[in-house]
């Protein structure tokens, strides 16, 4: 396999109160391309978060490794950048000082002119010129959000990770900000993964959105294709014929079957090659059903 | 709204500050009548008293005293009589010598003891009984093994403005938040950028808040000290002028410590707020 990113049987347990441990997942498999953006849904609890930091290289994983562009990932990288939920802004630090703090970690031996010019570009491309010299303390949640938005993109990542970035927001300002993601990473080919508890952002911003089962022992159910056009538009996503089917299915999966795919397991079940499906308006599958792409 | 508040609250000052005046002039002026009703007592006790005045002075002495001082801070007429400027000077000096000493040890044994839960285990339990002790019972071992009054004094206001110190930097550094840590460890900072950029600054309210606390007992026991060992310093000045029986001149010192106090605390508030971030 020459994936991108290849989660290759990863496990994380924690020590249970009385003994023994707790399995939050095992020999779990999952990867991805370059230029892909994955979407990753799931109840809260069943250890998405603990994904993404093993992505990220905060966290190792008991069993298992991760590989990025061909090499095991053994702590934090400045390869892959992440947006953290509560955004993690220093609140000493301006908006360009924060954007500046990452692009003068990454390349140190930058002149300071060069690294807020960067800086300034990233803080542009968000939307936040004429605000740069703010802290944080003075933005609202959007704003902060989108510091946090420029502060990974500044550094060239090959990999966004991004843990429930709007979860926080309104629905206005996360319908604006999922635009800017949606358009920087299809202009410049990011590859991202993300965390989303939002059907709806994930059938917007994601090629590929990954179904986890609810915890302990969580497992990738299947893993569903966007069946949606590339050049899909938030405002007209609920025109798309596929769209209905798809959405559909995601909720039907959250509302039932994560709970109970454990106990009901489609034939032929396989940790390492989950089922790829592709709902869509020539495809529609019933619940329960998970019909594998060919 | 705030400013009238602010305005009202000196107008009240004042008024308080002149009513304490009024009070205190007034008190001592009765004293000073029973004192004229037997001008033979009087006589003796002017002779007894050396140069001061035995009695209470009231606060038109200790103002004309405190315009003396203005007009000649430093003068130096040997041991026994020099101004209360240069007295000062002994005494800001040593606070700031031993203050200074302790900001050195303090904050790095405090990051250390922060950054290492190992350390934090292993330190605890001298710190713990270190920091009760009172400055002042160091004295007798500080002055048998420095044989320096001075440096003794020294000694002294280093090791108690050490533990606030020490303790609120281990305190504010352990609290440094995680999530920020985990943005130095994604932008792989190096542990020493780190220190400096990220929890040097998040723990610099915390770290100030010991370093007043400090400043204000090392300011507390240096006139103690200086009672103690002697020699130079406003703390002896206090001792000197008891002696002397010039009561004026101690309540001149009074004010001195108190307005000197103030400044120290006010100056690392300053410091204090220019650091503080909000969130
Ligand atoms: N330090 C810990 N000790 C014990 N259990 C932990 C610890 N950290 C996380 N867990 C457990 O790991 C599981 C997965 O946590 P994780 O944060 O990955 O969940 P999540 O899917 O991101 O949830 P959410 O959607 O609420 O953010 C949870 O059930 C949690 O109880
Ligand atoms: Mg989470």
């Amino acid at each position: 396999m020459n994936k991108f990113i290849s989660i290759e049987s990863i496990a994380r347990r924690y020590p249970k109160a009385g003994g023994g441990s707790t399995t939050i997942f095992e020999n779990l498999w999952f990867s991805m391309n370059r230029g892909e953006f994955s979407a990753i849904i799931g109840h809260s609890g069943c250890g998405k978060t603990t994904v993404l930091n093993i992505l990220a290289g905060l966290e190792l994983p008991d069993d298992g490794l991760t590989v990025v562009d061909g090499h095991a990932i053994e702590g934090p990288s400045l390869d892959r950048a992440v947006i953290f939920q509560s955004h993690a802004l220093l609140p000493w630090r301006t908006v360009l000082g924060n954007v500046s703090y990452a692009v003068s970690s990454k390349w140190r031996d930058w002149s300071a002119e060069k690294v807020a010019a960067k800086a300034m570009a990233a803080i542009e491309k968000v939307g936040l010129k004429g605000s740069e010299m703010k802290k944080p303390a003075e933005l609202s949640g959007g704003m902060k959000q989108r510091v946090g938005i420029a502060r990974a993109l500044s550094i060239d990542p090959k990999i966004l990770l991004m843990d429930e970035p709007f979860s926080a927001l309104d629905a206005l300002t996360r319908g604006a900000l999922q635009d800017e993601v949606r358009r920087i990473c299809v202009e410049t080919g990011q590859t991202a993964f993300m965390i989303t508890h939002d059907v709806d952002e994930a059938i917007y911003l994601a090629d590929k959105i990954v179904l986890m089962t609810n915890g302990p022992e969580a497992m990738i159910a299947e893993i569903v294709e966007n069946p949606l056009p590339r050049d899909r538009r938030r405002v007209d996503l609920h025109r798309s014929p596929d769209y209905y089917p798809l959405r559909n299915h995601l909720i039907d999966f959250l509302v039932t079957r994560s709970k109970t795919f454990k106990d009901e397991m489609p034939e032929g079940y396989d940790k390492r090659h989950p089922p790829i499906v592709r709902p869509g308006a020539d495809n529609p599958l019933t619940p329960g059903e998970t019909r594998k792409v060919a | 709204m705030l400013t009238s508040l602010n305005a009202r609250g000196a107008l009240l000052s004042a008024v308080i500050f002149t009513v304490f005046l009024l009070a205190w002039h007034i008190g001592v002026q009765g004293k000073a009548s029973v004192a004229q009703m037997d001008p033979e007592y009087a006589r003796l006790m002017g002779v007894a008293a050396t140069q001061g005045k035995s009695a209470m002075p009231g606060p038109l002495d200790v103002g004309a005293q405190i315009w003396q001082h203005l007009q000649e801070p430093f003068y130096d007429r040997g041991p026994n009589d020099k101004g209360v400027g240069i007295q000062l000077a002994y005494s800001l000096g040593r606070v700031l010598l031993g203050y200074a000493l302790a900001v050195l040890v303090a904050l790095p044994v405090g990051f250390l003891i922060g950054m290492s839960p190992l350390m934090n285990r292993a330190l605890d339990p001298f710190i713990q009984v270190m920091k009760p002790i009172s400055p002042l019972a160091w004295m007798p071992l500080a002055l048998y093994t420095i044989k320096d009054s001075s440096i003794s004094a020294i000694f002294v206001i280093f090791i108690c403005s050490v533990w606030p110190m020490m303790i609120n930097t281990a305190f504010g550094v352990s609290a440094t938040r995680k999530e920020w840590l985990n943005v130095a460890r994604t932008l792989e900072v190096r542990p020493l950028r780190k220190a400096f950029t990220i929890i040097l600054p998040a723990a610099a309210p915390t770290i100030l808040t010991g370093m007043r606390i400090s400043i204000g007992i090392a300011w507390l026991v240096i006139v103690a000290a200086e009672m103690l060992v002697g020699g130079t310093g406003i703390g002896y000045f206090v001792w000197n002028e008891w002696n002397n029986l010039s009561i004026t001149n101690v309540i001149v010192a009074i004010l001195v410590i108190g307005l000197v106090g103030m400044a120290l605390d006010q100056t690392l508030a300053r410091v204090a707020r220019a650091v503080t971030y909000p969130e």
